[in-house]
């Protein structure tokens, strides 16, 4: 039946769209029931899928989260324990070595002391005291005469002699007063050299003091972080990002020396090992330019391991001590023919090179000019060659940092886009359920005329007063179904939540 | 110990099967015409040979044929190297080349008749037996072929994975007065590469040479 002949049911055209309109009204209002527990049913999946889904993800999330902070709590323990065990060799480094000059220390002071007591029990000698002289000259002078020759020969004899030994005494006197004085003189270099001695214990003293405060700061830091505080998690979080940034620049600039190291090794590698042999679809030569550079790395990772600088490698940082020593010297050697390998390399790399351009030149029919004699390229080859694999050796200590960030960072990372998930499965969610109201919504606006007639029908049989015609009444099962929902969905969030 | 020896034996047979000396490596047979009309023209093939002895690398091949009376013999092969792996001993090699190709343009003389398919048919056999992973065949002529009497060169060419390339292909007096000849000598070589499975390009800009291994 086409839709025109639809329209001929009665003569009428128009009375027949009526009817049509009437008759599937009537159908859709039959319907209505139905297909709201239908479209409500199917929204309430969605929604529930989607919440459901929501909260595995966002348990997962958690989950990840909380193992996150114990990996980062651990590696910043395990930072912490590294800086306080440093510390602590300093400190130890420091007393080993003031305590090793001590016993000397204090030897050299007990002598000086000695010394210095010798030379005060010298500089207490009391000098002659005068002979106490005074009153007998007096008393001679008293002596009256009478003019006689002789006894005022002999006064003069005595006033004489009795001068004569006053001078003598003082000058003894004085003599022995600097003779003390000179011993006193000699003792102050002594007093110095306590000094000195003094001050530098007091600078040891000093020194272990602030170490221990330094000692203390981290113990402290240690000690937050192994509380697991959330101030400890952001500031590791914050040191491992970045941790990240800086090592990942560092191995950028790494791999840029790598492949200048690759270029200057690849070419004179053919002379070695031929240039038209492949392996896979890569050549030889480059095969084994890039061994050399990754051989290299490797030693350089391995020395770095042994020396304790970094601790990729467990079982090496566990050696004992004469066993690593063993294993610096071997890897410093291999690293340091492969230094020099690399360049002979260069100096080959650059004869190679200048063979080619001279034959360019030839098959170009141009005379020979503008190859440069110089030896200053050749030695700056061989010097960066020389270099690089030590300075690739370094690479070992971004690379663990970046090693040691990365899974902090990649954890948060995959965290955060869980939590975008959960967010997206909860943003569907909530749509689907809203999408299921509205389309009962746009039903019942369809088929409106329906239920106005419906609300009009049961109006005239049990009208309230102050209900409006068009108001549905409260008890209206379609609404308790809806705010059924509507509640079942705040309290499921709420368990969610 | 047994399973590390068998495990170092696995990988030097993967290392070793990996290693591949020929298929990755470019052979390249250069014709020269040398009749009447053309060999006038040969120190330009110089020029294409000089480019040639700078782009091809260790391991590469390269051989020089004249395209005379009865081209299809070795006998016409001027100059065949296939480069060491060493790139000073290539380059040595090179130079040694050069100064034969030299010693050929000097000494060159006119043949009566112009055998290309000869020589190509050489050339395929040439290239086939050097075992290149590239191979390209050079004409360095004007396309017009002129057969002795009795020569026949009806067999058709065996051109998979080759590249023909006629270099320098000139104009004679009569394509200028009928330009048609000229391309109905063109399209008649293209044909023929092109029926054998092989492909077909032209260069007569010197200047652009490096489109000759662009394919």
């Amino acid at each position: 039946m086409t839709f025109a002949n639809m329209l001929h049911i009665t003569a009428s055209p128009a009375l027949s769209v009526l009817i049509w309109i009437v008759l599937f009204l009537a159908a859709l209002y039959f319907a209505r029931r139905p297909f709201h527990r239908a479209v409500m049913s199917l929204s309430k999946i969605i929604y529930n899928a989607m919440r459901f889904t929501a909260a595995s993800v966002l348990s997962a999330e958690k989950r990840l989260a909380k193992r996150n902070r114990e990996v980062m709590m651990s590696a910043g323990l395990q930072t912490a324990e590294r800086i306080v065990e440093r510390e602590f060799d300093r400190i130890g480094a420091a007393v080993i070595r003031d305590l090793e000059g001590y016993p000397n220390v204090h030897r050299q002071l007990s002598e000086l002391i000695t010394k210095l007591d010798e030379d005060y029990i010298s500089s207490a000698d009391v000098p002659p005291s005068l002979p106490n002289w005074m009153p007998i000259i007096e008393s001679i002078a008293k002596i009256k005469h009478t003019g006689d020759s002789m006894v005022a020969n002999m006064l003069a004899e005595i006033n004489r002699s009795l001068t004569q030994q006053n001078k003598k005494a003082i000058e003894d006197y004085r003599n022995s007063t600097a003779s003390r004085h000179s011993i006193l003189n000699k003792m102050m270099p002594f007093w110095r050299k306590i000094e000195k001695s003094l001050d530098s214990i007091a600078r040891s003293i000093s020194n272990i003091k602030k170490r221990s405060k330094t000692v203390d700061r981290y113990m402290e830091e240690y000690e937050t972080i192994r509380s697991g505080s959330d101030k400890a998690a952001r500031a590791l979080s914050t040191s491992a990002l970045t941790q990240f940034a800086i090592a990942g620049l560092v191995l950028l600039i790494a791999i840029g020396g790598a492949i200048i190291n690759f270029n200057l090794i690849a070419l004179p590698m053919s002379e070695m090992v031929g240039g038209a042999s492949y392996i896979g679809p890569y050549k030889t030569s480059d095969v084994a330019g890039l061994v050399i550079i990754l051989v290299e790395l490797t030693m350089g990772l391995f020395l770095m391991e042994s020396l304790r600088i970094t601790r990729l490698f467990p079982i090496i940082g566990a050696m004992d001590d004469k066993m690593r020593h063993r294993m610096i010297v071997i890897t410093f050697t291999l690293l340091a023919i492969l230094a020099g390998v690399e360049s002979a390399l260069a100096f080959m790399r650059d004869r190679i090179a200048h063979d080619m351009e001279a034959l360019r030149q030839t098959l170009a029919g141009v005379e020979q000019t503008g190859l440069t004699t110089s030896v200053i390229p050749t030695v700056g080859q061989m010097v960066m060659g020389f270099i690089l694999p030590f300075a690739l050796a370094f690479v070992a200590i971004p690379l663990e940092s970046f090693v040691a960030s990365s899974r902090t960072v990649l954890g948060g990372l995959v965290a955060w886009l869980l939590r975008m998930f959960a967010f997206l499965l909860r943003l569907l969610g909530n749509l689907g359920f809203y999408a299921g109201r509205f389309i009962v919504n746009v039903y019942d606006l369809i088929i409106f005329p329906a239920i106005w007639l419906e609300g009009i029908f049961r109006g005239s049989k049990n009208k309230k007063p102050g209900m409006s015609d068009v108001e549905m009444p409260e008890d209206s099962p379609l609404v308790e179904e809806a705010v059924g929902s509507f509640e079942e969905t705040l309290k499921l969030e709420e368990q969610q939540e | 110990m047994k399973k590390q020896l068998a495990l170092a034996l696995v990988l030097c047979t993967l290392i070793a099967g990996c290693t591949d000396t020929k298929s990755r490596s470019t052979g390249v047979y250069m014709l020269l015409d040398t009749s009447g009309t053309y060999a006038v023209e040969l120190k330009k093939a110089q020029t294409i040979l000089n480019y040639l002895l700078g782009v091809l690398a260790p391991g590469d091949t390269l051989a020089v044929a004249r395209i005379d009376t009865g081209s299809f013999s070795e006998k016409d092969i001027v100059a065949k190297i296939t480069f060491d792996e060493r790139p000073s001993t290539a380059n040595n090699q090179k130079r040694a080349f050069m100064q034969q190709i030299d010693a050929f343009v000097n000494s060159v003389n006119e043949s009566p008749y112009t055998d290309i398919s000869g020589g190509i048919l050489q050339a395929i056999e040439y290239l086939n037996e050097a075992g290149s992973g590239k191979r390209y065949i050079l004409i360095f002529s004007d396309l017009k072929e002129e057969l002795a009497k009795g020569y026949k060169r009806d067999i058709p060419f065996q051109l998979k994975h080759f590249n023909v390339i006629a270099l320098n292909v000139t104009k004679l007096r009569g394509d200028n007065i009928d330009p048609k000849e000229y391309m109905a000598r063109v399209e008649d070589w293209r044909g023929k590469v092109e029926k054998g499975g092989g492909q077909w390009g032209m260069i007569n800009d010197l200047e652009r040479l490096d489109n000759i291994f662009t394919n």
